[in-house]
């Protein structure tokens, strides 16, 4: 199937690609972090649900492989353009008007820490309609609010084909939710992302 | 916990206005805390107590009660024995050796919530054989959360978490050691206690009260906007006797010129600092 014009329109203006996921989606990030652009101009935030104390190195094997610059996010760190960003283990990430991101140590949000609900909405609240949020496998339904937060705001929301997902609960419950605009293949959302 | 339970965001303006009634009748000073954070507690709070925003700006003007829950609600207390324990790992091979040198080794654990890091931090002298000569004082602007850090009581769910941490620090046998077990719950045994006091302390409007050897700041300053930072960092730079160390969070980079003059780096990836200079 065809990607319509529609979507391409709205990702191409995009200002913030959001990717969040959980269980089974460490692959599929992994190679999208690998294929987008070093001239992409765009902000990405990826969040990713991880265990406190595993060192499972993603930031490293991440920047290995990047052709962006990538780095894990520290508290009041700038926000800029074509730069991919990871959220800490043990910590939320917020982002503030000033262009910055802020980090919080509260309650753990349906058991995760980072929670993706949490960096979404809150993205939503700053960046709104210039962002690109998907929202791919995961075990639980944390991200769910956040990309419905996202749509009511005017920002491009995709989900995983749940079909597509190692595990299905994390965008089906966006869908249920009717918090995505469109759902996606696997090959569909890379078809996009290239771009 | 379950979802994020917030909302909708409140504005900017609703937030200066709330700000504003907090500071002139109850004295506390939430103009330079970290907007994001501040307005997810203030919705959590609406949530909770099922308040519009216009019922809690009154319920703060007229019910002189409500507002230490308050405070308790808005500032985040959740902390943990042992949390990052590289950090407990760094501090033992890069701090402790020098700490050692010291007559006398006084800690502040500022913004130290229910105690666990104090208390993980006397762990960590008794086993380096140095508690007769050290005293923590723990410090936070919350009464009710100190009342729990004196008690030095918590929950088994919480002790499992906490030894789990433990196990990573490379601290010889277990967590549990250093507790007595009750039903539900276990107790820090008498003797860590001894040498820890809890008081009340704003680092906003308040003073320093006596020279460290160490203070430790973790995951307070995320809540703080960088010039309230700066100021604080002040605070604790004249209250570090010379050589003091100083631990913050480690997600808490310093990104100030003048920090870089005043401290020498320790550990990068774990945020300790050592004072230098006069």
């Amino acid at each position: 199937m065809a990607l319509d014009d529609e979507i391409k329109k709205r990702w191409a203006q995009s200002r913030i690609l959001l990717l969040g996921g959980s269980a089974g989606a460490f692959k599929l990030l992994f190679r999208l972090v690998k294929i987008l652009p070093v001239n992409l101009n765009k902000t990405v935030i990826i969040v990713i649900h991880r265990k406190k104390n595993f060192f499972s190195e993603i930031e490293k094997l991440f920047a290995e492989n990047s052709r962006m610059l990538l780095q894990e996010i520290s508290d009041k760190e700038p926000i800029k353009g074509n730069t991919i960003y990871i959220a800490p283990a043990n910590y939320h990430t917020l982002v503030e008007n000033e262009g910055f991101f802020s980090l919080d140590v509260s309650d753990a949000v349906w058991y995760s820490k980072p929670s993706i609900d949490v960096t979404f909405e809150s993205v939503a609240e700053v960046y709104k309609g210039q962002v690109t949020a998907v929202l791919f496998s995961g075990a639980n339904q944390d991200g769910a609010e956040g990309l419905l937060k996202l749509r009511q705001k005017g920002a491009l929301t995709i989900a995983q084909y749940p079909g597509d997902a190692e595990m299905a609960e994390m965008p089906q419950a966006a869908i249920d939710m009717h918090a995505a605009e469109y759902i996606l293949r696997t090959t569909e959302i890379f078809e996009l992302l290239e771009l | 916990m379950k979802g994020t339970g917030t909302k909708d965001a409140i504005t900017g303006t609703e937030l200066n206005e709330l700000i504003d009634i907090v500071k002139k009748i109850h004295g506390f000073d939430f103009s330079d805390y970290t907007e994001a954070s501040f307005k997810r507690r203030l919705s959590r709070i609406m949530m909770l107590k099922k308040l519009e925003f216009y019922d809690l700006k009154h319920i703060l003007v007229n019910d002189p009660g409500f507002f230490q829950e308050f405070l308790e609600e808005i500032t985040v207390n959740v902390t943990e024995m042992f949390r990052d324990p590289a950090f407990y790992k760094a501090l033992r091979s890069q701090v402790v050796p020098y700490l050692s040198t010291y007559q006398h080794i006084k800690v502040w654990c500022a913004g130290c919530s229910s105690g666990e890091e104090v208390y993980s931090l006397a762990i960590l002298l008794n086993e380096e054989k140095l508690s007769k000569k050290s005293f923590i004082y723990g410090t936070d602007i919350n009464t009710g959360v100190l009342n729990e850090a004196r008690k030095g009581i918590y929950s088994l769910r919480k002790i499992k978490s906490y030894a789990e941490n433990y196990l990573f620090t490379g601290l010889p046998g277990s967590l549990t050691d250093h507790f007595t077990m009750m039903y539900d719950a276990a107790a820090i045994h008498s003797e860590l206690k001894q040498n820890t006091l809890f008081s009340v302390h704003n680092l906003i409007s308040d003073t320093g009260f006596n020279e460290f050897q160490m203070i430790s700041c973790r995951n307070v300053f995320i809540y703080f906007e960088t010039e309230l930072q700066y100021k604080i960092l002040d605070l604790f730079y004249r209250s570090l006797c010379p050589l003091g160390y100083l631990c913050l969070g480690n997600k808490e980079t310093i990104r100030s010129e003048a920090f870089r003059k005043k401290f020498k780096v320790i550990n990068q990836k774990e945020n300790i600092y050592q004072k230098i200079g006069s």
